[in-house]
């Protein structure tokens, strides 16, 4: 560690971590989105508005649970599920009999959905900021380096690897996934050997939106909770899954990270503008790749 | 076992089939026989309810099955080769056999490598990366995992070289012993007769020659005009 510092101030460290932490919950959103633009080929506006309602429920089921480390674990397992329930009961009653549409529309049918889960969010928890409170284990500066940031940080950092993984085992080990990567192909073929797609694409929407629940419950402790954070996310997400291939889970998880380190070091290096880099990032790399870094299943 | 009753299929303005009726029965191998463009494909689609047909019914061991939908077609009994395959190119050999639906345990992956020796040698293989022939035998192969009694067979020897439709020959024949039905369609008339019992001749989305292969045979006028032999 001696040796870390020597080479890289603690500053530097702490953007790295800070990038890192941020990577991971865009990696975790993205990845839904990705998976349901891949499979279903839905562009799903609303994702960044289940992103959301994972935060808000979070802090309900928190403060439900009053507060504190109890709180804090029923909320960021309570969350996800709670969207997800939602998500299937939207995509069974609506999407499930629109897939044969245009992209456009549904396009604009998601559009319409971001809006009305939107206003749902005023509707039950107003307009307030809200926060969840981190357990006392994880508030505490970093020991090694006594960083100036929350050991949550490295908590969120741990986390984005297994999501990687169990995402992997999904697609690639389980029947489903299988399933999901030949109906992202050749959806008409699936059903001819007798499998109900429409079953199928339930599962892996609820599976995406979960993703976007649980990015919202994991993001919970250390932000505003508040109206609006769905359109950042949204854009954020849509660019990290075009920048890394269209349906591709870890063309999401190379953008997410390219999206996340450049916008915190951007910060270090010019501070008023440090916005602008991950965008900058963005257009480079669509610039140079533009189907996206890895294979697109577009 | 399958009865195709007057169909006309459409493909969005565009009237393709018209008044379309074949029988198959149980254990038979039937020929649609026709040049490009025919409408053999499009039978076959309209069967298989993919492009399920406008006018006129179909219905297979005596329930109707106009207009459902193919997952279900597969659960009553029918398996479907597209002419163009439709390997599932990013999964293995392997995993294409493993997410058919299985209706029973007739067939399973060791009884279609049985049949099919090449594809066990390849069985990790990426479908997309199979030879014209391998994504033959799998589609095949993909189809008798459900374990049908009527397989929609369409073109399989398209683009085959002649060694290997000789053997995808040999393959079918196996298959008709096994007591299954299947509904062949062909351009290469002279493969198709080898295998076939009964002839249903399409030209312009209409069949304009029914009966038995020695009808067909000294029929001259009907394989001159429609098939050009
Ligand atoms: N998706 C489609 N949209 C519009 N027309 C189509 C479509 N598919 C086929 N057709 C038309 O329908 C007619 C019948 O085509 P079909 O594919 O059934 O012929 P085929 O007998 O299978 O020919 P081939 O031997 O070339 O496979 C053709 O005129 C073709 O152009
Ligand atoms: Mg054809």
């Amino acid at each position: 560690m001696e040796f870390l510092s020597s080479i890289c101030p603690p500053e530097i460290l702490c953007q790295i971590l800070v990038g890192l932490s941020r990577m991971t919950i865009l990696f975790i959103v993205a990845s839904g989105l990705t998976l349901i633009l891949g499979v279903l080929r839905i562009p799903n506006i609303a994702h960044g508005s289940l992103y959301m309602i994972g935060a808000f429920v979070a802090f309900s089921v928190s403060k439900w649970f009053g507060g504190g480390t109890t709180g804090f674990w029923m909320a960021v397992v309570l969350a996800p599920f709670a969207v997800a329930l939602l998500s299937l009961v939207v995509e069974r009653g609506i999407f499930a009999h629109l897939y044969e549409r245009e992209h456009l529309m549904l396009l604009l049918l998601t559009f319409s959905f971001a809006l009305i889960l939107g206003d749902l969010v005023k509707v039950v928890w107003g307009g307030e900021y809200r926060t969840v409170q981190l357990p006392g284990s994880f508030k505490g500066p970093i020991p090694v380096e006594s960083l100036p940031i929350p050991i949550y940080n490295i908590f969120l950092v741990i986390i984005g690897p297994f999501v990687a993984l169990g995402l992997w085992f999904f697609t690639n080990k389980t029947k489903i996934g299988k399933i999901s990567r030949a109906a992202a192909v050749d959806r008409e073929m699936v059903g001819a050997v007798g499998i109900n797609v429409s079953w199928v694409f339930a599962i892996v929407f609820v599976i995406g939106c979960f993703l976007a629940g649980m990015g919202g419950a994991l993001v919970s402790p250390i932000v505003n909770i508040t109206l609006g954070m769905d359109h950042t996310l949204i854009m954020e997400a849509f660019l990290i899954v075009i920048m890394g291939g269209l349906g591709n889970v870890w063309g999401a998880l190379l953008g997410a990270l390219i999206f996340g380190l450049t916008q915190s070091l951007g910060i270090l290096i010019w501070p008023q503008f440090g916005i602008v880099f991950p965008y900058a990032a963005a257009v480079t790399v669509l610039l140079f790749r533009p189907t996206g870094l890895l294979k697109s299943t577009w | 076992m399958l009865s195709v009753n007057g169909i006309h299929t459409f493909y969005g303005l565009s009237h393709i089939l018209f008044d379309v009726s074949l029988t198959v029965s149980q254990g038979e191998i039937v020929g649609l026989l026709g040049r490009n463009g025919a409408g053999k494909s499009t039978t076959m689609r309209s069967i298989m309810g993919l492009t399920p047909p406008r006018q006129g019914t179909i219905t297979f061991k005596a329930e109707p099955i106009t207009r459902q939908k193919a997952f279900l077609l597969v659960r009553r009994g029918i398996a479907y080769v597209p002419d163009d395959r439709r390997v599932f190119a990013d999964l293995s050999v392997d995993d294409n056999l493993e997410i058919t639906f299985r209706r029973n345990e007739d067939w399973n992956k060791e009884r279609v490598y049985d049949l099919f020796p090449v594809l066990g040698e390849i069985k990790s293989r990426r479908g997309g990366n199979l030879s014209g022939g391998e994504q033959q035998m799998l589609a095949v192969g993909r189809a008798l995992m459900s374990s049908p009694e009527l397989l929609l067979l369409d073109e399989p020897t398209e683009g085959l070289a002649p060694l290997i439709v000789r053997d995808l020959e040999k393959q079918i024949l196996k298959l008709r012993e096994t007591g299954i039905s299947i509904l062949l369609s062909e351009q290469n008339v002279k493969s198709a007769l080898k295998l076939i019992s009964r002839v249903y001749v399409i030209d312009n989305g209409r069949i304009r020659f029914e009966g038995s292969l020695a009808d067909f045979e000294a029929n001259e006028e009907i394989k001159k005009k429609y098939l050009m032999i």
